[in-house]
């Protein structure tokens, strides 16, 4: 398999509201973040791929605005998938390891504000027997948890104690939207959201983007001091329907994680796309990672969640502590549709310093 | 929850709202006529699993499924979400919880809400049945919610031929959600200034070319315009159509013409409706000024100048 | 770093029309599909990936549709990626689903494009009553007739050419059984007078709306050496994008087609395109952007595309046949047109056209577009595997 890294990463300030600026205003900046560390320009990218939703901004074809912000005079090689960034990421990855490219830029936003999204995502549901009920994202994730709760190997305590260290961990994060907590204790006293889920258990809604650069073998190693190599990555789905879904399990995890390599040697960071509390002790589980991994020491979902962006934040993140020397070896994992229906794993590493 | 609007940004309200027309399979088609007439009925695989609600395609092995049964309407809860403040469009008005049911005969569960009077009522495992609609029309809905249930458990599930007197072949699902548009900072600016009838563009700083209207960024280099220009009022219809159908909810007398105008000191077309001349009389070339409305954010439309019309080189760039 | 070649082995359609009402979403999608295994003789364990795609998720008001059809189309634990490109996205659908062959991550791949354009209306879709800006003036017909007429400028093209592409593809689609629109009794002068909705576009010179489905699978060598029937191998895929309104774009030949059409046929190795691809599957939604087209895609010389059309080089028994199927004049699925051309070429040099196969088609090309003319992908398709 060619060598290919995560070069670089940016992303912007996450936001509950950014009504002050369009989708190609939030984005341009995050773009030129990237391109500025790697001093590449437009042109000198051989692939570009973007995810976005239209549900998000209530407009069809809104992915076409913001390619305005990329510059993409004279045309360029140029895809767009409408899901999370992640995806995006992988698909750069591929053509990456065809040879047809050398270089990828790949981006991602969402802006939750302009609509309600707990509304929003119920469109999501099966159009038939399922979205005629509105049940809202935040109801689907509740029932999730109550199933994991029922298990009776975790509590609530815990699951506050993963709000609290996801938004303790965030005071080092300048992005995060949401940052610092009081003591599980406090959080217990407030009232639920939809219950077993109370408001600190839930992501943040807001708006963000992010961007990566992607590269090639020697170019990766001239683009960037210590490339984030992606040594495997792979995604896979389950059945759509709740009801035929064991909801305390993540086999479709388990499965990218297998098949990305994950387990072939241990990971010394991970960034799991968990944007609800529980949410992270069932990933935890799928990827059998320990008590001595890092996890989401960015904060994660529970920090920032911009929708289509934070799987792919997750990547960026994960290869921002390798560049930076602060991990050797990290995972990363996105999520997409109601209950971590759909998972990407990624495994990247530095070259040992 | 509306974000809190910021001063600076303009910002609208956008109703995106539609209902839908869905048609249905065999499997659907039966599953919600069954309900209409109070029978539940699921379907079973291959490897006799009952899955209710009944899908159309095995979750296992993507197989089609086409083996309907009858399940009883009673069941067991195997998770539930107590939702004190329930949302538009949700089954329960008042305070209810969501929960996933597994009714007697199934090994699959169906998502729905129970109406129980608070959360401390609700556990797993609780028993529960269907609470019919008054009225049922062949939908999801025709189940009102579940209810609290202490007899008997049904049996497993039986064979069902599916067949139904008038069987239900589509459903309408409405769609509505709310948004809250903002056009971001280079469009306010541009539709603040064009309220007071001036037509601002923005010139790229790197390729030197003046857009209208200003996106927030020049599409071709990728960066933030920085400079406005006053450009127009007049202008010159580079290409048009004639349109002969009325649009979609557009109160406009056909036939009209629908051009695009190159405003002088612009470098590129916005796009008008042509008046104040005969429709087979416009032409490319033709010089036109904008006609403004009492009360619109934009002109009306544009009429003709009665200047000698425009050399085609002058614009076959633009076209 | 050799790619590994890519070989088309399964291709599968609805029945296109007006409104499905026989089926749900995952009926329709799941009808293409099923036709595409059955073509290359392979079931849902054989298939490693899923790669589906679609134009706007409001047409038919289920945001991100794969995730409810991951059952469907047999996705459940396995990768499965939702492309949208607008109009394009039909080819570059399979682009997606090509590379992860060419870059041996999977072998075999489902790719799938759909639109069931009947749970809504399009022109709902595309004209959501967005604040602050004007409604669109002219309906879809009259975003494009306006670079129609400034075709017509340019080249100096008399003004029945587009009549007589609206003629030919409708032929053409009498011999598709597939085809949306057939019309049996269709004169060239009806399309002639047929009412003149957006001047200079007739009613007869535009797309129908459709609910409808395409599916291929794709596979590497080993793959295309147990197929049952004659695969098509692709020789080169390009996709590319221009910004959607800018300063100098040139709507009737916009540099990103010339751009793309020039990457394929460097791909695969064509010098001249007029003599070495013997059908073409283009994205024609107003009868005029043929002869635009022909242009664009280095078929004829700039102003010379209307001349192709008008002495007969376009049709079914012409030397350069376009759109055989019908094309998008005649079924317009909105996501599933762009597949529909890639299929279509990969059906020409398969031999495997039925009614509309042109004689001896050896190697074909594949060409959509979408947005404001803006994003492009194309496809070669030849009866041999690429050389190397």
């Amino acid at each position: 398999m060619r060598e290919v890294a995560i070069v670089a990463f940016g992303q912007s300030d996450h936001r509950r509201d950014t009504a002050e600026t369009s989708e190609v205003e939030m984005v341009m900046p995050v773009l030129h973040q990237v391109l500025d560390a790697t001093g590449l320009r437009a042109g000198e990218i051989d692939f570009t791929c973007s995810g976005s939703c239209d549900y998000l901004a209530g407009r069809a074809f809104s992915f076409t605005m913001t390619l305005d912000g990329v510059g993409a005079w004279p045309p360029i090689a140029e895809s767009h998938v409408e899901m999370d960034g992640a995806w995006a990421l992988y698909e750069a990855w591929t053509r990456l390891l065809t040879g047809e490219a050398e270089t990828a830029l790949v981006y991602s936003y969402g802006k939750s504000s302009p609509g309600d999204l707990r509304e929003v995502l119920t469109r999501q549901l099966d159009p038939y027997y399922v979205a005629p009920l509105w049940p809202d994202s935040v109801a689907l994730a509740a029932l999730q948890a109550q199933a994991l709760l029922d298990e009776g190997d975790t509590d609530q305590r815990a699951l506050a104690g993963v709000a609290v260290r996801s938004r303790t961990a965030a005071e080092d994060n300048p992005h995060a939207q949401l940052a610092g907590s009081p003591p599980p204790e406090a959080l217990l006293d407030e009232p639920y959201l939809v219950r077993p889920l109370r408001r600190h258990d839930c992501p943040p809604v807001g708006d963000g983007a992010a961007a990566v650069v992607l590269a090639a073998g020697d170019t990766a190693r001239r683009l960037c001091r210590r490339p984030a190599w992606i040594r495997g990555m792979d995604h896979r789905t389950e059945a759509h329907g709740l009801g035929v879904r064991d909801l305390t399990r993540s086999p479709s995890t388990r499965l990218a994680a297998e098949r990305a390599g994950a387990f072939e040697a241990p990971v010394d960071l991970a960034e799991l796309h968990a944007p609800f509390t529980s949410q992270e002790l069932i990933l935890r589980r799928a990827l059998r990672l320990g008590e001595d991994v890092r996890v989401n020491p960015s904060g994660g979902a529970l920090a920032a969640n911009p929708m289509m962006a934070a799987g792919l934040i997750r990547l960026g993140e994960a290869a921002a502590a390798i560049h930076r020397g602060a991990a050797d070896r990290a995972l990363a994992h996105a999520t997409s549709g109601p209950c971590l229906q759909q998972n990407l794993v990624a495994v990247l590493e530095g070259d040992a310093s | 929850m509306t974000p809190a609007p910021s001063p600076q940004a303009l910002q609208a309200p956008l109703v995106v709202e539609f209902p839908f027309t869905r048609s249905l399979g065999p499997v659907q088609s039966a599953f919600l006529t069954g309900l209409r007439t109070r029978t539940v009925l699921g379907v079973r695989t291959t490897d006799g699993r009952v899955l209710v609600p009944p899908v159309e395609y095995d979750p296992v092995t993507a197989g089609e499924l086409s083996e309907l049964v009858e399940v009883a309407p009673t069941g067991t809860v195997t998770t539930w979400a107590w939702n004190p403040s329930p949302r538009r469009g949700q089954p329960l008005s008042t305070p209810f919880a969501w929960v996933l049911v597994r009714l007697d005969g199934a090994h699959t569960a169906l998502l729905h809400a129970l109406d129980a009077p608070g959360p401390e009522a609700v556990r797993t495992g609780m028993r529960v049945r269907i609470r019919w609609a008054g009225e049922r029309g062949g939908a999801i809905t025709d189940i009102a919610c579940f209810e609290p249930y202490e007899g008997p458990e049904g049996g497993e599930a039986v064979p069902h031929s599916g067949e139904f007197a008038d069987p239900v072949t589509g459903i309408v699902a409405p769609a509505r959600l709310d948004y809250t548009y903002a056009p971001g900072r280079a469009q306010s600016r541009y539709l603040r200034a064009l309220a007071d009838r001036t037509t601002y563009g923005e010139r790229c700083p790197s390729c030197r070319k003046v857009y209208v209207p200003p996106r927030g960024a020049c599409p071709t280099c990728g960066i933030a315009p920085d400079e406005q220009v006053e450009v127009g009022p007049r202008g010159t219809v580079t290409t048009f159509c004639i349109v002969n159908i009325k649009a979609r909810n557009l109160d406009i007398d056909v036939p009209y013409v629908y051009a695009h105008i190159a405003l002088d000191g612009a470098d590129l077309a916005l796009h008008a409706r042509i008046g104040g001349i005969p429709y087979d009389e416009v032409r490319m070339g033709l010089r036109v000024e904008p006609v403004w409305s009492e009360d619109g954010r934009y002109p009306d439309h544009y009429r003709p100048t009665g200047e000698p019309d425009a050399d085609y080189d002058t614009y076959k760039e633009l076209l | 770093m050799t790619k590994e070649p890519v070989a088309v082995v399964g291709i599968g359609q609805t029945k296109h029309t007006a409104a499905r009402r026989d089926v749900s979403i995952a009926g329709l999608v799941r009808e293409a599909a099923v036709r595409a295994l059955e073509d290359a003789q392979l079931t849902w364990p054989d298939i490693d990936a899923v790669v589906i795609g679609k134009a706007p998720d409001f047409f038919e008001g289920v945001m991100m549709p794969e995730l409810y059809l991951a059952d469907a189309l047999g996705a459940v634990g396995k990768p499965m990626l939702r492309v949208h490109t607008a109009g394009s996205v039909g080819g570059s659908t399979a682009l997606v689903a090509a590379g992860l062959v060419a870059a041996r991550v999977h072998r075999t791949v489902l790719t799938l494009a759909f639109e069931k354009q009947s749970e809504s209306n399009a022109m709902w879709g595309l004209s959501l009553p967005i604040p602050f800006q004007q409604p669109l003036l002219a309906g879809a017909g009259g975003f494009f007739a306006p670079h129609v007429r400034a075709y017509m400028r340019r080249t100096g093209a008399p003004s029945g050419v587009g009549a007589l592409v609206a003629y030919k593809d409708r032929r053409n689609a009498l011999r598709n059984p597939y085809a949306h629109l057939h019309e049996h009794d269709l004169t060239l002068d009806q399309v002639r007078s047929s009412p003149m909705l957006w001047d200079p576009i007739r009613y007869s010179e535009t797309c129908p709306s459709s609910d409808g489905a395409c599916a291929m699978v794709l596979t590497d060598r080993a793959g295309a050496d147990r197929a049952p029937y004659p695969p098509a191998w692709m020789h080169g895929g390009a996709m590319r994008s221009e910004p959607t309104l800018f300063a100098g774009k040139d709507f009737v030949s916009p540099r990103a087609g010339r751009d793309c059409a020039a990457d394929v046929y460097r791909q695969a190795g064509i010098t001249d395109p007029r003599r070495e691809i013997d059908a073409v599957e283009m994205y024609v939604p107003f009868s005029w952007y043929e002869p635009m087209w022909l242009e664009n895609l280095g078929f004829a010389d700039e102003g010379e595309g209307w001349k192709l059309t008008e002495s007969g080089v376009t049709e079914l028994g012409g030397d350069l046949p376009v759109n055989p199927s019908g094309g998008v004049l005649s079924t317009n699925p909105i996501g599933a047109s762009g597949m529909l051309r890639f299929a279509e070429a990969a059906l020409q040099v398969r031999g495997r056209a039925g009614e509309h196969q042109v004689d001896g088609a050896r190697k074909a090309l594949g060409h959509a577009y979408g947005g404001g003319s803006q994003f492009f992908s194309m496809w070669v398709v030849a009866d041999t595997p690429p050389a190397g």
